[in-house]
């Protein structure tokens, strides 16, 4: 025998013990808490039954983010007769729907990132491109992305969107005014609402304000504030007079953050870099003995 | 053979360590050269795709993703996520197999295809590599994650770039030996075969982590893939679907290779190649049980019964019966008759069903109630098919330089022997 058994358990430990440190990194899942410095999340309550389909939100988001001009006018209201989705130049859209309770009436709703308080986008991206800021907007650090898209296939809500005819392509969404909110000022989209039907505040404040408006209005609001548990919870709020699944609002989303759907795996990996080599080694010690005592036994 | 072998390396007396650096260019110049017929058919009809993929790949790299692909807002991933990088590296699984089996379980039976499928392996990820960059919009900050421009570690993906790189590394430090080999490095190959037992168990846990990695990939679309193929058990689903899918594209592999590189195969391994088959059709119908298993359990658990009475439902039966069901039959008659042509036609239906399966999981079930489903386009088919072909001639043009199917003649092979040395010696320095 060329090797002891108290080598032998070095070697596995000292194995073992190098690769839990490589592989202990992703097991840290760097999930952003709902307030690591003790701030409070930012949010937008889109309050539906204020909304007066005036699209001046997309407006003001075009302009803010320097997007192209639309074909068609942002005072047209012919593209109400397409359900529409948020493309690279167009962070939020418009859509309209037909109200069950007063036909004359219809319901509009706003589409655009959720800005999710445990973002899938942020969790997926490899290289941090997007990022989940304390204030609450999810940013995107446009020069770290490397374009592998696994953000789009991760995000329950299908929000990002990507530039996919330019040969230097970025990846488009809302983010939520960053700048503005960090200085403690309102999204474009909120200063431009003429009806108050975009409402931005503290999260904690919006849920409140939503809550009461339900007790107040009883016969006005559906009982039920879409974004505060949907995907673990969403910085845009919705409040609607009709149950959110005819606004195509997805409620097949669930509600677990979808980080969490992966934490699982990423945490057995160090588990698997321990016991892997260990058993390995062990095993192709017990195989490989055998060949040693033939050996032996020949000389 | 012995004969034969000589001519094969005619250098490896001229390459000795008095060698020059010049000498050794110029040696390598000489290998660069192409042997044999060059207008074959083959050759003409790969060449055209190779160069037809070359041109495609300049337009898609002037013009963006969107100028030859079908990619969508609702489609990020395409075949060449879905099928180059996700069935290809189950496909690869067979390195990682064979070398727990061969160097692990000490099995020496398979030791003679062992070079074959680790260069293959090998290749395959180097060409996937290749592939995903062509994938990536902007391929230049690939470089991010790997030299900390923020470390993503909460993304799967993060860990599945890592894994890809460090056993891609892995397998060139098992194949290694045989490159000493043909350059006749006697000193460097004593090294490197020392190399090779932590190659590769590092080799077989990072190849765990990665198989299981590429499905749990999609553990954050589940809203997005239907319920017949999403389940928490997909990691663990890829992982073992990843065993008979290695050693299925090995049988497969194997034979065509055995076909093409005849005269370079010694008469003892011809004769224990129709066992080696045989007994890979073994393995390949242990995972293919217990992957079936695996599925019966999460399709109960999961209380789809209605689901199964729907399109999806049938397709979802098709990929079952097609590609466990029929081939756990197959492979079941073929090793009780002995019947090596059948486990080679199992071979393919297992591994078409795990093409079948990959691809469900990352395009066909992926935004299966999208009205704008995704499609390859042709330029899409013919970039891969163009990937393909260069890696097969990536691989012949190593296989009838290096020795991965023949035996250097002065090296022979040690590893047969009763006593071997070398293992000693390896145990020693591992120790130590």
């Amino acid at each position: 025998m060329t090797i002891s058994r108290r080598n032998f358990l070095k070697v596995a430990g000292a194995a073992g013990g190098v690769l839990l440190a490589g592989g202990q990194k992703p097991a840290q899942a760097a999930v952003p808490d709902a307030d690591p410095k003790g701030l409070e999340f930012y949010g937008m309550l889109i309050d539906t039954t204020k909304c007066i389909g005036c699209r001046s939100c997309e407006e003001a988001c075009n302009e803010k983010n320097k997007l192209a001009k639309p074909d068609v006018s942002f005072s047209s209201e012919t593209v109400f007769e397409k359900k529409r989705d948020t493309t690279p130049e167009a962070f939020t859209v418009v859509n309209k729907f037909p109200n069950p309770k007063d036909p004359e009436k219809p319901i509009f709703v706003r589409k655009q990132c959720m800005h999710c308080n445990q973002p899938a986008c942020a969790t997926a991206c490899l290289v941090k491109a997007l990022e989940k800021t304390p204030e609450g907007p999810v940013k995107y650090n446009k020069d770290r992305c490397m374009g592998c898209r696994y953000c789009m296939v991760s995000c329950p809500f299908d929000a990002p969107k990507y530039e996919y005819n330019s040969n230097m392509p970025y990846l488009k969404k809302c983010v939520f005014c960053f700048d503005k909110v960090k200085n403690g000022e309102q999204p474009a989209c909120v200063e431009a609402c003429p009806e108050g039907a975009s409402f931005f505040g503290k999260r904690r404040e919006l849920l409140e304000i939503a809550r009461q408006r339900i007790y107040q209005n009883p016969d006005k609001y559906h009982p039920y504030i879409y974004g505060e548990h949907e995907a673990g919870g969403t910085s845009m709020l919705f409040l609607s007079s009709v149950p959110v699944e005819k606004l195509d609002l997805r409620m097949n989303v669930g509600n677990t953050s979808y980080p969490e759907k992966t934490t699982g795996f990423l945490y057995a990996v160090p588990h698997i870099f321990i016991l892997w080599p260990t058993f390995l080694f062990g095993l192709s010690y017990l195989t490989h003995s055998k060949d040693k005592e033939n050996g032996h036994g020949e000389e | 053979m012995e004969k034969n072998n000589t001519v094969a390396f005619p250098q490896a007396k001229s390459l000795t360590g008095a060698d020059t650096v010049k000498g050794f260019f110029r040696f390598v110049l000489r290998e660069l050269k192409p042997k044999g017929k060059i207008l074959t058919p083959f050759n003409v009809i790969s060449a055209l795709i190779i160069l037809g993929g070359l041109i495609l790949i300049v337009i898609r790299f002037a013009y963006g993703l969107g100028s030859i692909t079908n990619l969508s807002q609702d489609y990020p991933w395409g075949i060449w996520i879905g099928f180059d990088v996700v069935t290809g590296v189950a496909f690869a699984g067979g390195a990682y197999t064979l070398c727990f089996v061969v160097h692990i379980l000490n099995f020496k039976k398979y030791e003679p295809i062992l070079r074959a499928t680790v260069l293959n392996g090998f290749l395959a990820y180097c060409f996937y590599a290749g592939a995903l960059l062509l994938d990536l919009g902007r391929p230049w900050n690939v470089i991010n994650p790997i030299i900390g421009n923020a470390f993503g570690y909460s993304s799967v993906l993060f860990l599945v770039a890592w894994h890809f790189l460090l056993y891609t590394f892995c397998q060139f430090v098992e194949i290694f030996p045989a490159v000493t080999e043909w350059l006749y490095w006697p000193k460097v190959r004593k090294y490197a075969k020392l190399c090779t037992t932590g190659a590769v168990i590092f080799g077989i846990t990072l190849s765990t982590l990665h198989q299981s990695g590429l499905g749990a990939l999609f553990m954050m679309a589940s809203n997005k893939i239907h319920p017949l193929w999403y389940s928490g058990n997909i990691p663990i689903l890829f992982f073992v679907s990843s065993v008979f899918a290695g050693l299925s594209m090995v049988i497969a592999e194997s034979t065509i290779s055995h076909r093409v590189f005849q005269d370079q195969i010694s008469p003892s391994h011809h004769a224990s190649f129709d066992d080696i088959l045989l007994g890979m059709a073994k393995g390949a119908l242990g995972a293919l049980f217990a992957y079936f298993f695996l599925k019966v359990i999460d399709f109960v658990h999961g209380g789809h019964w209605a689901l199964l009475n729907t399109p999806m439902g049938y397709w979802y039966l098709v990929e079952i019966i097609g590609g466990i069901v029929i081939p756990i039959v197959l492979f079941t008659i073929a090793i009780l008759k002995n019947n090596v042509r059948l486990v080679q036609v199992t071979a393919i239906i297992t591994a078409l069903g795990v093409i079948l399966n990959r691809l469900n999981i990352s395009v066909i079930a992926f935004k299966w109630y999208s009205v704008n489903r995704y499609y390859p386009s042709w330029a899409e088919v013919w970039v891969t098919a163009a990937v393909i072909c260069m890696e097969i001639w990536a691989f012949r043009w190593i296989v009838s330089r290096m020795p991965i199917m023949r035996e250097h003649p002065a090296f022979p092979d040690e590893e047969n022997a009763p006593h071997k040395e070398t293992e000693v010696v390896q145990w020693k320095v591992s120790a130590s």
